[in-house]
């Protein structure tokens, strides 16, 4: 038995500490939310009823990193398009609700986006991962779900799209994204082709399709598979796998990765092997401009590279004018320029030219317009919807680090413009 | 195949001991105090950015950097347990210290996202990425260091909680809390002194992990803590050396399914969790037998 001890108001000071903090922790970190007005110089927006645009964002989280770099492309569209005067003269208000990189909050966000905060537009959230439930709502609710980074199959094929085909990926298709890979490998004469490819991937629908849409195409040109293995994405330690890849030998490894630290993992166990493979291509984290050179550094990127749509040397006005505003914003260089920046940026341009064609903020006559065929203009390059939402008129690159990890240039295709010849075999670790 | 699997058990063994440290101190503060501590995953990245500055910043070096980390952990954990835990009282204590550990969790990673932002770091040194050649494995340094400082850290505890005075009064606050208190033991600077230790030796796991990782940011924590409680459910709560004997054993079983379906890595991790509970309920070192050593 305790102490008969005047314990009591101690208790109800814990209880009600307890309680605030938790509530305001809660409501501060888990569904917190920031409104960006960008304020603009225009006085005939100022002097309008704005436009509020709708975003849930993984601002923490496993997908942290990207969330809040595509928190600062929506703001510099915003930025941009309001000190232009705003959408049809009406300042643009951005309501960014932060869902943790959460499947069930992502939902939840865009409930309370629409019904709620009564939101004219929506932009998409962070990964296939969330853009799939995030879409059950929104279709729903008959909005346009205009998105950058929800380009897994899984995505469109979804019921929710299938029935209302309101999602609108400005970026490139994923699946595809390994192809100008893969045709580098064919162009290479017979003999001088990498017999062997090992494809670790982590269980992600973003991860996996282009990496096994590649393991089936190099096979078919006789480059055997030594290793093919899905892990999950929690893993305890990515050493088990990438000892394992590296115990093959593999010439070629293909990596479904969604982020930094399981690239990051690979080097390091592939170094701690004493193995270097020929060609080391990542689905993700290579593109993380300076976020990924912070942690493997830059003598061991050096080879390493990334399928995207684009890169911050991007040859385009629109496109080096947001990497200059990037840098003069939030400073770094031009290589350390964040791909997820871009795709967030077209997300608004792509929304601000329907918005303009149609004359309002109408979602059925938005989706009723992104879905006519017309070629639109992004920082990203054109886009053109199919009929599930996918950019047909995106192309495909694949990217690598050079110049003693500090250029970040397009490859592939060799004879696109812009590309700069490739390194064929990856340099011997560094640290 | 063969090879492939002594690869895995090793892995799985230095992998163990990267989880060792970083659950020594959980089940350390689970034994003494009865507090499931949910936010040791959040120190555990706390003690990592604290090797960061250092090595950084200062350019000291990982294992060096300890005597000021693990120091500094050690007053963190004062200061919650004095702070935060010690108000609690009454029968809805532990279901109250899960809220306040969750709200230092919360916290902490708000502060290191004002901090450091959510891009990742990596800890580095030369025998990070550098290995030994035995028996045609490639050990890497920073592992086989790892897991000989989990082996110390197992040891120097036992001999404080055995060996010692304070140890002695540690163990009759677990056996008893108010039979300590009346005879004589401080059972508030008990509390205080163990739940620092706790924390305070989670910086070790920090570096250690921050080093092995890939790279972590604020919210790598999360990740951790499920695995950390199922590793000293499994060695029995409070055991010290359990905790070190549960982490290897996990990690080399998950390791070893690794090696035929990754994806059933994590089903067998806890599988064999719920196996083990159902044979042995006290985890491979009982609470009542680790209370009677």
């Amino acid at each position: 038995m305790r102490p008969n001890l005047p314990w009591l108001p101690k208790r109800a000071f814990a209880l009600t500490g307890t309680a605030v903090l938790s509530v305001g922790v809660l409501a501060a970190c888990s569904s917190s939310s920031s409104s960006s007005t960008s304020a603009s110089s225009s006085a005939s927006a100022s002097s309008s009823t704005p436009i509020t645009i709708g975003a849930s964002l993984s601002l923490t989280g496993d997908f942290s990193a990207d969330g809040q770099a595509y928190e600062k492309g929506y703001e510099l569209w915003a930025s941009d398009v309001n000190a232009k005067g705003g959408l049809l003269g009406h300042k643009v208000v951005l309501k960014i609700l932060n869902d943790n990189s959460s499947p069930t909050q992502v939902a939840t966000n865009y409930t309370t986006l629409i019904s709620a905060d009564h939101v004219n537009l929506t932009f998409g959230p962070f990964s296939s991962l969330l853009t799939a439930p995030a879409d059950n709502t929104v279709a729903h609710y008959g909005y346009a779900f205009v998105e950058g980074a929800g380009g897994a199959p899984s995505v469109f094929t979804s019921s929710a799209n299938e029935a209302d085909h309101n999602i609108f990926d400005v970026s490139l298709p994923i699946k595809d994204e390994m192809v100008p890979f893969v045709n580098y490998i064919a162009s290479l004469p017979t003999s001088q082709r990498p017999k062997t490819a090992a494809y670790p991937m982590a269980d992600d629908p973003f991860a996996d399709p282009p990496v096994q849409l590649a393991q089936q195409e190099l096979q078919a040109l006789g480059v055997k598979t030594v290793y093919s293995k899905i892990f999950p994405e929690e893993v305890a330690d990515y050493k088990a796998p990438a000892d394992q890849v590296a115990a093959t030998g593999a010439q070629i490894v293909v990596l479904g990765s969604t982020d930094v630290p399981t690239v990051s993992a690979f080097m390091q166990a592939f170094e701690q092997q004493h193995y270097t493979p020929k060609l080391f291509i990542a689905a993700a984290g290579p593109d993380q401009g300076a976020a990924f050179i912070s942690v493997v550094g830059k003598g061991n990127a050096v080879g390493m590279m990334v399928p995207d749509g684009w890169y911050p040397g991007y040859d385009s006005a629109s496109s080096k004018a947001v990497v200059n505003e990037y840098v003069a914003k939030y400073g770094g260089t031009a290589s350390g320029v964040n791909a997820d920046v871009a795709e967030a940026y077209s997300v608004g341009q792509v929304m601000a030219e329907a918005v303009a064609a149609t004359g309002g903020t109408d979602n059925a006559k938005i989706i009723s317009y992104l879905h006519s065929g017309v070629t639109l203009s992004s920082v990203q390059g054109p886009v053109k919807f199919d009929s599930l939402g996918e950019n047909n008129a995106s192309a495909a690159f694949v990217f690598q680090w050079q110049d003693g990890g500090t250029q970040f240039n397009q490859v592939l295709p060799s004879n696109s413009g812009g590309s700069v010849p490739i390194i064929a075999t990856k340099p011997a670790w560094t640290s | 195949m063969a090879r492939e699997i002594y690869q895995a058990i090793v892995d799985g063994i230095l992998v163990g001991g990267v989880y060792a440290l970083m659950a020594v101190g959980l089940t350390l503060i689970f034994g003494v105090l009865d507090i499931i501590n949910i936010a040791q995953g959040i120190m555990v990245i706390l003690g990592a950015y604290l090797s960061y500055e250092l090595a950084a910043r200062l350019h000291i070096d990982l294992f060096l950097g300890l005597l000021v980390t693990v120091p500094a952990m050690f007053v963190i954990g004062v200061v919650i347990q004095v702070a935060f835990i010690r108000p609690l009282r009454g029968r809805e204590r532990t279901s109250m210290t899960l809220l306040v550990t969750y709200a230092i969790a919360l916290i902490t990673e708000g502060i290191l996202y004002q901090v450091y932002g959510p891009s990742y770091r990596q800890l580095t040194a030369s025998y990070v990425i550098s290995s030994v050649h035995i028996f045609g494995f490639y050990l890497p340094y920073i592992y086989l260091y790892g897991f000989a400082l989990a082996l110390v850290l197992v040891a120097a505890l036992y001999m404080l909680l055995y060996r010692t005075r304070f140890g002695r009064s540690v163990r009759a606050t677990m056996q008893d809390e108010t039979a300590a208190r009346l005879v004589g033991i401080d059972t508030n600077r008990v509390a205080a002194i163990t739940f620092g230790i706790g924390i305070g030796v989670t910086a070790a796991g920090g570096m250690v992990y921050g080093a092995t990782s890939g790279g972590f940011n604020p919210n790598s924590g999360y990740d951790l803590i499920s695995r950390l409680l199922a590793i000293i459910i499994l060695g029995g709560l409070g055991s010290i050396g359990g905790a070190l004997v549960a982490s290897v054993f996990m990690l080399t079983l998950e390791s070893l399914v690794d090696v035929w379906q990754p994806q059933w890595a994590i089903v067998v991790f806890y599988a064999a969790l719920v196996l083990v509970l159902v044979i042995r309920p006290t985890g491979f070192f009982g609470r009542s037998a680790v209370r009677a050593q």
